[in-house]
């Protein structure tokens, strides 16, 4: 029996927190009242926060055991595909942590300059290594980058003088693609990719015309595959005078590989949490900059960061502008993380990270053909993307594998996504994963696949090692208890 | 490099394994015309010490962390975090996770955000919180979106004058390219939204104020809600200092149907404006109209309490163009951070916080109103008011800035309006002596 | 999930290809999901029921069914004004998948009474189902 890190523990019990605590506790150091008390209009006074008052103890205890409970990079390998976990460096942590960087008000720019000058070589970073002109910092995540985008096509177009009304999003696509484009008034014209698994561009030029805005193409593909008819169809669209939006969501893949601006692309976003080692938080924060192309630049979000002769400032005078996206400057305590990273890597190693991104896909791909079925044997990059296909005989599905992985100590890879692979088990390893934790993730996943054809029903009932079993979601939906 | 495990020998062997000979070879498939042409345009890799000292270098131009005081707010607070709100929400195992879509593996993150869901439910007076929006200005448009789509046919809503002018600013990114009409309303002589002049409620979708607002002023929640309702539309309030409903009646309480705003004051650093966290809360009939994702109580297979992620079918990965929001990533480990700071406090902490915020600034406005300042409105104020400045005040606030003390935020920048007017903010981090030093200053 | 000769289809009702199935009772039709909508949704968590007095065409979205992890739009099969919903679905949506024929969805009073005559026989529909 292969076995992989996953052993059983001592998992202690911790109740809600307003289970616990007594009245009059305090976890809190109140600070003196050295002002006299002052009075109240009665009609506005509320009733204390119905909150419960716990010890320091108290509140140490709870959300120790409470991390205990949680799974994350720092545990083990997070194969998730599409989401790119690799590790989170602890000196950025620190990094964001700087006095005077914690410290700096949003509306005091000028007492923080060092805070504008990291944003601005922030931005001209992000312009290198895509290939693009300019950058905007403010998208708190990768779907308000998107959004973002499709706010400027928009913009681009009335300034052009005829509003577009369609957008084409092939069925690989993120789900937040349409989601964007549908807030920006666009309405999203599914396009099918081909039997290999990219985009023809046939299929492009028959649905391109002057009522449609452009396409949002995500390359490399939610497949893991280059959409290597990139060009062809950016020409498409650009000749019926459309533009090109890029989710670079798998930008890992092809750092200092691939040029976004020679490929077509007019605009695109980025996910700071996945390719730039931010943590992901357990959902976030995450930062999500849109880099552009120059005739694009007009419309980007206002303030704008900007180099003067004297320094770093703000401008905000941009009438072709989208207006704002953020309250202030978009998730800054990410991007300095980010920025630390990009320090870190220096040009040389952005590109060994995503070689070594590739190869570990593909040398996991590899590993686990014979295993599992492979949605499209083509060549592929950061990811691989298999299905459950040969398990179904046996009653067996992803959900029921990816479960028995969490008993081994691996956190699954992503299910059921793409759509357009039913069963799909999308695996994606990122560069700081070792040789040989591969070597062992791979042969528990034969061993599971193994098991699936002699002792299905042990996958069914997994996980059995975790503090919860398989938990009723039908149950949550059908009568949401949101809060207790 | 310390984060490419990979030896030289094993890339050779990982390479055989798969039937090359060269990375390079794995791009192979790439074609020329989309390759990256010679070598990123960036500075040479630095390490770990270099990285430091390059910050450490910046240390000269990211002075407020020498400040003795700051005294700006405007949607940016202080406050005093303890070192456990720190240490807890810095523990690895929260900060490394993904989203919870493995909720066997996930239920440390996902106990803590219903927890948090519910400490905001019960802060705000209402019955269902999601597990947060990016920040305050995004909370607020997608808000007005949400009410928008319960409104159906109207396509008008009407938005306070004392909204910070920030969110007011993204309201209407979001809301322009949807063809909606976006409504000023102005303010009274109190600093107060006037709603005496409400559109017709065939267009109305609904009526955003924001309390304290802008300027600092509690707006007449109470009031407003009947008014609001009755022209047929939706209240939706929001805030950027929580820290108010330790004190004041909540907007749940007084009405409101949609309340949200920003959560930074509650153990988050300012970080020039972000991370912050958009609290986001709504009445229970709206639910599966609510933006972002929200965390529900269920039971595993032995009957034991869990939580999951749930109602996603509201979401964009399953509802795509229909989704309720395009939110995806939100601000989780903000919002686990609130809610260690909430639980740190507890409600009696609270309350007697946002007290001592509430006495610290009535204290500064007597002393300035005392040195020959004017209120910019007369209505009630929690920890932020806005006054015009005895002349010669600019001079003053220079001088006070070299001993560490920023006082007040200018407003002209805002509106050409309002020369000599500052928009002041007390927490509990400024002591008496400060505020004592500035008044003096002032008189001076 | 099941096969195709594991379905539920009584002859005694019509079908449309997005699988609604459709009951004459005197002057107004019945209207539900077939046993392989409800079969391919899974466990409904939820229905999104039109108002009564509505007036859709055929074809049009009337109402949504939801699952945990799923979106599904019901369409009218035929066009006409809703005289009834089945609010005892609102609290009990799991009914449709029990017992997908006796728990209807809306009962329409039909517009044109030729629109019933196209409707799928059983055998029609299973012939859609097998492709």
């Amino acid at each position: 029996m292969t076995s992989g890190p996953g052993m059983s523990g001592l998992i202690l019990e911790e109740a809600l927190l307003w289970e616990k605590g007594k009245k009059g506790r305090s976890a809190f150091s109140m600070p003196q009242q050295d002002v006299p008390e002052a009075d109240l209009d009665a009609s506005l006074l509320g009733a204390a926060p119905d909150f419960p008052d716990l010890g320091e103890v108290d509140v140490v205890r709870h959300y120790t055991r409470l991390s205990q409970w949680n799974f994350g990079i720092d545990t083990g390998l997070y194969p998730l595909g599409s989401c790119t976990m690799k590790y989170n460096p602890k000196i950025n942590e620190r990094l964001a942590a700087t006095p005077g960087i914690a410290s700096a008000h949003p509306l005091l720019p000028e007492l923080s300059p060092g805070m504008l000058r990291i944003l601005f070589e922030l931005q001209q970073f992000l312009a290198a290594i895509t290939g693009m002109d300019a950058v905007s910092l403010q998208p708190a995540a990768g779907a308000q980058g998107e959004l973002t985008a499709m706010l400027m096509f928009a913009a681009y177009f009335r300034e052009q003088g005829g509003q577009r009304r369609r957008i084409l999003i092939p069925d690989t696509a993120h789900g937040t693609n349409p989601a964007s484009a549908a807030l920006c008034g666009f309405k999203p014209v599914p396009l099918r990719s081909g039997p290999d698994g990219i985009l023809d561009p046939a299929t492009v030029a028959a649905e391109m015309d002057e009522q449609t805005a452009g396409i949002m193409l995500t390359n490399p593909n939610t497949l893991g595959l280059f959409e290597e008819n990139i060009r062809a169809i950016t020409d498409i669209v650009h000749g019926a005078g459309g533009l090109v939006y890029g989710d670079g969501a798998n930008l890992n893949a092809v750092m200092g590989i691939v040029d976004f601006k020679r490929c077509g692309v007019d605009a695109m976003h980025l996910n700071l949490h996945k390719t730039f080692s931010t943590p992901h938080g357990g959902g976030g924060p995450g930062a999500g900059p849109v880099c552009v192309v120059k005739r694009l630049e007009p419309f980007l979000p206002v303030p704008r960061i900007v180099k003067t002769a004297q320094g770093y400032d703000l401008h905000s005078d941009a009438p072709a502008s989208i207006g704002r996206m953020h309250a202030f400057f978009g998730n800054v305590s990410v991007l300095v993380r980010a920025y630390g990273y990009i320090l870190s890597m220096g040009p040389q190693f952005l590109k060994k990270a995503s070689q070594l991104a590739v190869l570990n896909a593909v040398y996991v791909r590899e590993q686990l053909r014979d295993t599992l079925e492979l949605a499209y044997d083509r060549p592929s990059l950061h990811e691989s993307v298999f299905s459950d296909k040969r398990q179904h005989a046996f009653k067996v599905s992803t959900l029921d594998m990816a479960k028995r992985l969490i008993d081994h100590g691996y956190h699954p890879p992503t299910v059921y996504f793409p759509l357009v692979v039913p069963g799909a088990i999308m695996i994606e390893p990122t560069e700081t994963e070792c040789k040989e934790d591969l070597d062992r993730f791979i042969a528990v996943f034969k061993e599971i696949a193994r098991e699936a054809e002699t002792d299905g029903e042990r996958l069914r009932q997994a996980p059995t090692r975790t503090k919860v079993r398989r938990l009723d979601e039908t149950r949550a939906a059908r009568t949401p208890c949101l809060i207790g | 490099m310390r984060y490419l495990p990979h030896t030289p020998d094993e890339i050779e062997q990982m390479l055989a394994a798969v039937g090359k000979r060269q990375l390079d070879e794995l791009f192979a498939h790439i074609p020329e015309d989309c390759r990256y042409r010679g070598d990123i345009d960036l500075p040479d890799q630095l390490s770990e010490w270099d990285l430091l000292r390059r910050f450490q270098d910046l240390g000269p131009q990211l002075s407020l962390a020498s400040a003795r005081a700051v005294l700006v707010g405007g949607g940016s607070y202080y406050h005093f975090v303890p070192e456990i709100v720190r240490s807890l929400a810095g523990r690895s195992e929260f900060v490394t996770a993904y989203t919870p879509y493995q909720p066997e593996m996930a239920q440390g993150t996902l106990q803590a955000i219903f927890e948090y869901q519910t400490l905001t439910a019960r802060l705000l007076g209402m019955e269902v919180a999601n597990a947060s929006i990016y920040d305050g200005a995004s909370a607020l448009a997608e808000a007005l979106l949400m009410a928008l789509r319960l409104a159906r046919k109207k396509r008008t809503v009407a938005v306070s004058a004392a909204i910070h002018p920030h969110y007011r600013q993204v309201v209407r990114t979001y809301l322009e390219p949807g063809g909606f009409r976006i409504i000023e309303l102005p303010l009274d002589e109190t600093g107060r939204t006037d709603l005496t002049s409400l559109p017709p409620p065939d267009e109305l979708a609904a009526v955003a104020l924001q309390s304290p607002n802008f300027f600092g002023v509690i707006e007449d929640m109470v009031d407003a809600a009947p008014t609001v309702h009755d022209a047929g539309a939706l209240l939706v309030t929001c805030f950027t200092e929580p820290f108010a409903y330790g004190l004041l009646r909540s907007p749940g309480s007084c009405g409101a149907d949609i309340v949200c705003g920003e959560g930074q004051s509650f153990g988050i650093a300012p970080s020039l404006g972000g991370a912050g966290l958009g609290m986001f809360a709504c009445r229970m009939e709206h639910v599966r109209n609510m933006p972002g994702r929200v965390v529900g109580e269920t039971v595993d297979l032995d009957g034991k309490r869990g939580f999951v992620l749930t109602l996603s079918t509201r979401e964009q990965h399953i509802r795509r163009e229909k989704a309720t929001s395009n939110i995806c990533s939100n601000q989780g480990l903000c919002a686990l951070t609130a809610a260690v700071y909430m639980a740190s406090l507890g409600g009696t902490g609270l309350r007697r916080l946002a007290k001592l915020n509430y006495d610290k600034a009535a204290y500064l406005k007597n002393g300035l109103l005392a040195s020959g300042a004017r209120l910019l409105y007369r209505g009630p104020t929690f920890n932020e008011f806005a006054v015009r400045m005895p002349a010669g005040f600019k001079e003053q606030r220079r001088r006070l800035m070299e001993r560490g003390i920023v006082a007040g935020l200018p407003l002209d920048g805002f509106d050409p309006a309002l020369q000599d007017a500052y928009l002041f903010c007390v927490t509990e981090t400024v002591s008496r002596s400060i505020i004592d030093e500035l008044c003096k200053e002032v008189q001076s | 999930m099941k096969e195709i000769d594991e379905l539920d289809l009584p002859g005694d009702v019509y079908y449309s290809s997005d699988h609604e199935w459709a009951r004459k009772e005197g002057e107004t039709v019945k209207i539900g999901i077939s046993d392989y909508a409800q079969d391919q949704l899974g466990d409904i968590v939820f229905i999104e029921l039109p108002d009564v007095g509505t007036v859709f065409e055929r074809g049009e979205e009337f109402g949504t069914l939801e699952s945990v992890k799923a979106v599904s739009e019901v369409y009218a099969p035929l066009s006409g004004e809703v005289v009834a919903v089945n609010t005892d679905l609102v609290d009990a949506p799991e009914l449709v998948n029990e017992a997908p024929y006796e728990n209807w969805i809306i009962e329409l009073r039909p517009s044109d009474e030729d629109e019933y005559d196209e409707l799928l026989s059983r055998d029609d529909y299973l012939a859609v189902l097998q492709g």
